[in-house]
């Protein structure tokens, strides 16, 4: 490889496995995030891909394996313990905070990074209003970078389809994460769309020294960006490599155009 | 036709069937004009909607009928049998029978006629039971007409048993209902029968000791207890949200 | 806002308030308020502390809590307690008795403060296990907790157990019920104008989207479940001393928690400014309707229940919404909108 030292695992993932039931979501799930990577999961329909963004954000717990995030084991911890480590999220499924505005979205997404207590908000302290102030202004800084400024006052989900993809990154982002994993950000997009979203996700990855892990079905998407792709099947990795790799491996051709 | 003077078991089927028929159709209408149109919002909105339907009928009966209780004809003369320590009614026989006679019957129709496909269809997903060509409007005023009748039915029971009666006599019967079938587990038909069994022998049971006094709250510290360790009640199946 | 102007807007109010109390208790020269009038005017003050409060838990964090009745119970019977039993020792510290002004000054914050604790402890017994329930199920258990408070109070001989808690002073005025209901309506409005207020909305819009945005869910609902909680105890102890007999469990049953919920229903279920309408509404229109409910007992309930259904109907949203009464009301015809804003502060 090259003489640059090897940057250090952001993201470690071993065995990881999570049956329900009888039914195995995912199987000896094995992952090597490294820092400042853009790592793409891709796989069929049903695969198991958003199950597995389920496992390491906490909404469901692992029947086995470990999770280990900056040399944090958070296997089984609640989803706001991990994101305060650092790890944020978006929905396949758009779950945006529907009865608040765009600008409110993003200042609750910074909560966590709050320092004042419950006293200084009923009492109206200095810190809250400066506080109040900095969220205020991080949050519309982050809308500016969206081009979703001029709508702060709408209702989130008053904005088009593709303005919501872009508004829930924008929320993740005002967590403050050093891991940012995206599920399916351009569905729904038309290609031009998704080609503008795949060359801000990019710039947000060196803007914000992020690591980004992706999950998408667009596979053009991911061979334009990824620099690591992992492809699932039924719960399993199947192959993992560079995107010229992962083009040729027979197993993905079978996976993709065989079983279909 | 005079039940104090002729009890008999004929009256007593007309007089039920007859209430089962009146609650139904109360049912339906309750339903048309309350329910469907708060149906496609909030689950928020149908539950102060359904408060709101059952202050409705109990004040309003009230208005109608005055608070003060009335005499509930016996419409079956007591007897009452002992097998060795144990004594029994035949009112008391009557309606435990009954009660497991509609039980079934419920059953029989949720989990083997075609309405009661279509009921359970609906219960778990209203869009696509109607994107599958069910008549869900109908499906659903028949729910409420199955349910007020079964609720009339109860009615007279207690009735029966307690043979005085006023407008507010659902008032807590109603409310420990709904609890027995959150414990049972809502969507459980033998849940909630065993809901309401433990319910009622758990106040019997207290109502003979010392703290008599705390018969009342039974219930719903029974209903805590079991969420606590069961947040779906006894037999209720647990529904994770897809992310 | 800076502290000066803060104390100097407390000063003012508190001025005000005692003003309106002086008129509202003696009058003004030949002028006197009508007792029965004065009487409604209070029952609205302790009606809005109610309504608030509960729409701290229900309208803002959108956890539907039908206990209400059970908190105002624990606070109204600990606040009496610290008044019958306690209160002329109390008095007695600054050489004074209840029936004096500086005795009952001293007593009633006090009282209160023990009220707000008791009922905040109670929430905390009842939140912490209920919370983990949604929708119906939390909805029943609050109601069963409710009732089991009603039921341990029923059995209390010391607070009169059925028969109501006699022997009170009635200590609680005009001034004492409304700096109450401002401080209620100016905590509420500040919680939810901060992160804090921004994270409870957030569970009610999407409690899986909160969990991943870092907010712990169960803390924050048991939370406003608890200052909630605590300043229906306020409600109580205002209640509970009101008048000479005034508390009786059987008042503080669920028809009881249901009656707050119209409130806030009524005016537009998370609004602040709605629920102090609903409360003034709820609390005017039984004694308008008393003549009829006097010839047709029960006719006050079936006009609630009616109510009830026509709003969720036509307008399940209440006859607010989530709107606020602001000064831009006033402003906004004159200047040109203000840029987007998610709510302005509300200083004390």
């Amino acid at each position: 490889m090259s003489s640059a030292p090897a940057p250090v695992s952001v993201l470690k993932v071993d065995a990881l496995t999570k049956r329900f039931g009888g039914l195995s979501a995912v199987k000896e799930l094995s992952m090597d995030v490294k820092a400042g990577a853009l790592y793409g999961l891709i796989g069929p329909n049903g695969a198991g891909k958003t199950t597995i963004f389920n496992l390491l954000t906490g909404v469901y717990s692992p029947t086995e394996g470990t999770i280990v995030f900056k040399g944090t084991s958070v296997a089984g911890l609640k989803p706001y313990e991990i994101t305060k480590l650092g790890v944020a999220r978006t929905f396949q499924n758009i779950r945006l905070f529907a009865d608040m505005t765009v600008l409110e979205n993003v200042m609750t997404a910074h909560h966590i990074r709050s320092r004042q207590f419950l006293i200084d908000a009923v009492i109206g302290t200095g810190r809250h209003q400066r506080e109040e102030r900095e969220t205020r202004d991080k949050a519309m800084e982050l809308l500016k970078i969206f081009d979703l400024d001029s709508v702060a006052g709408e209702l989130a989900t008053s904005l088009p389809y593709g303005n919501q993809r872009r508004l829930e990154i924008a929320r993740a982002l005002a967590t403050e994460p050093s891991l940012l994993l995206l599920d399916e950000p351009a569905a729904g997009m038309n290609p031009q769309e998704a080609v503008d979203l795949m060359n801000l996700i990019k710039w947000l990855r060196d803007e914000f020294s992020l690591t980004i892990l992706l999950v998408e079905h667009n596979m053009k998407v991911v061979m334009g960006i990824c620099e690591r792709i992992q492809v699932i099947d039924y719960g399993k990795s199947i192959a993992l490599g560079t995107p010229d790799e992962i083009q040729k491996d027979p197993a993905v051709i079978e996976a993709y155009l065989g079983g279909a | 036709m005079n039940l104090d003077a002729a009890p008999s078991i004929l009256g007593a089927i007309v007089v039920t069937m007859g209430s089962m028929a009146i609650c139904a159709g109360i049912g339906i209408i309750i339903e048309r004009f309350a329910y469907r149109p708060v149906r496609q919002h909030s689950r928020l909105t149908s539950l102060i909607t359904a408060i709101g339907v059952s202050l409705l009928l109990e004040y309003g009966g009230q208005v109608v009928f005055t608070a003060n209780p009335r005499f509930f004809p016996q419409m079956i003369r007591s007897e009452t049998y002992t097998v060795g320590p144990v004594q029994i009614t035949n009112q008391s026989l009557l309606i435990i029978v009954v009660s497991i006679i509609l039980m079934f019957g419920l059953e029989f129709i949720v989990h083997k006629t075609k309405i009661g496909k279509a009921m359970r269809a609906v219960s778990h997903n209203l869009s696509v039971a109607k994107l599958m060509g069910i008549n869900t409007d109908f499906v659903i005023a028949f729910t409420f007409a199955l349910g007020s009748a079964l609720a009339a039915a109860a009615g007279v029971m207690v009735a029966l048993a307690i043979p005085k009666i006023d407008p507010l006599m659902g008032l807590m019967t109603g409310l420990k209902a709904f609890v027995a079938a959150v414990l049972g587990g809502i969507g459980s038909i033998p849940g909630a029968m065993l809901g309401g069994m433990i319910i009622g022998l758990m106040e019997t049971w207290i109502g003979s000791t010392s703290y008599s006094t705390y018969r009342d709250a039974v219930a719903f510290g029974v209903l805590i207890l079991i969420l606590i360790v069961r947040p779906s009640g006894i037999m209720g199946s647990t529904t994770t949200e897809k992310v | 806002m800076s502290l000066t102007r803060k104390v100097i807007y407390i000063a003012i109010g508190l001025v005000i308030l005692l003003g309106l109390n002086q008129v509202f208790e003696h009058g003004l020269g030949d002028f006197q308020i009508n007792g029965y009038y004065a009487r409604i005017v209070n029952l609205i003050g302790i009606a809005i502390t109610l309504a608030v409060s509960l729409n701290l838990i229900n309208g803002l964090a959108g956890q539907f809590s039908l206990g209400h009745a059970g908190f105002m119970a624990v606070g109204g019977y600990s606040a009496t307690y610290v008044t019958v039993f306690h209160g002329q020792q109390i008095a007695g510290l600054i050489g004074s008795s209840l029936g004096e002004v500086a005795g009952s000054a001293l007593v009633m914050p006090i009282s209160l403060v023990v009220g707000a604790i008791a009922a905040a402890a109670a929430g905390l017994v009842v939140g912490v296990p209920s919370l983990r329930l949604k929708g119906d199920y939390l909805a029943i258990v609050t109601l069963g907790f409710g009732e089991i408070i009603r039921v341990i109070i029923l059995n209390i001989p010391a607070v009169g157990g059925a028969t109501g808690f006699t022997n009170t002073t009635p200590i609680t005025n005009f001034f004492w019920i409304f700096s109450m209901a401002i401080l209620t309506i100016i905590i509420v409005a500040n919680i939810r104008s901060s992160t804090f207020g921004r994270a409870l909305s957030a569970i009610r819009e999407d409690e899986i989207a909160a969990e991943a945005m870092g907010i712990n869910t169960t803390r924050y609902k048991v939370m406003a479940f608890v200052i909630s909680a605590a300043l229906a105890g306020v409600a109580g102890g205002l209640s509970g001393q009101l008048f000479a007999n005034p508390l009786n469990p059987q008042n503080l049953n669920f028809v009881k928690s249901i009656e707050v919920i119209v409130m806030i229903v009524l005016g537009g279920i998370g609004s602040i400014t709605g629920a102090v309408f609903g409360a003034a509404t709820i609390t005017i229109l039984p004694e308008a309707l008393r003549d009829v409910d006097r010839q047709f007992p029960g006719m006050r309930m079936v006009i609630y229940s009616l109510l009830l259904i026509l709003l969720m109907i036509f307008r399940p949203q209440g006859l607010l919404g989530r709107k606020e009464f602001s000064l831009d009301w006033f402003r906004r015809k004159k200047a040109a909108p203000a840029p987007p804003a998610a709510g302005g502060d509300t200083d004390v």
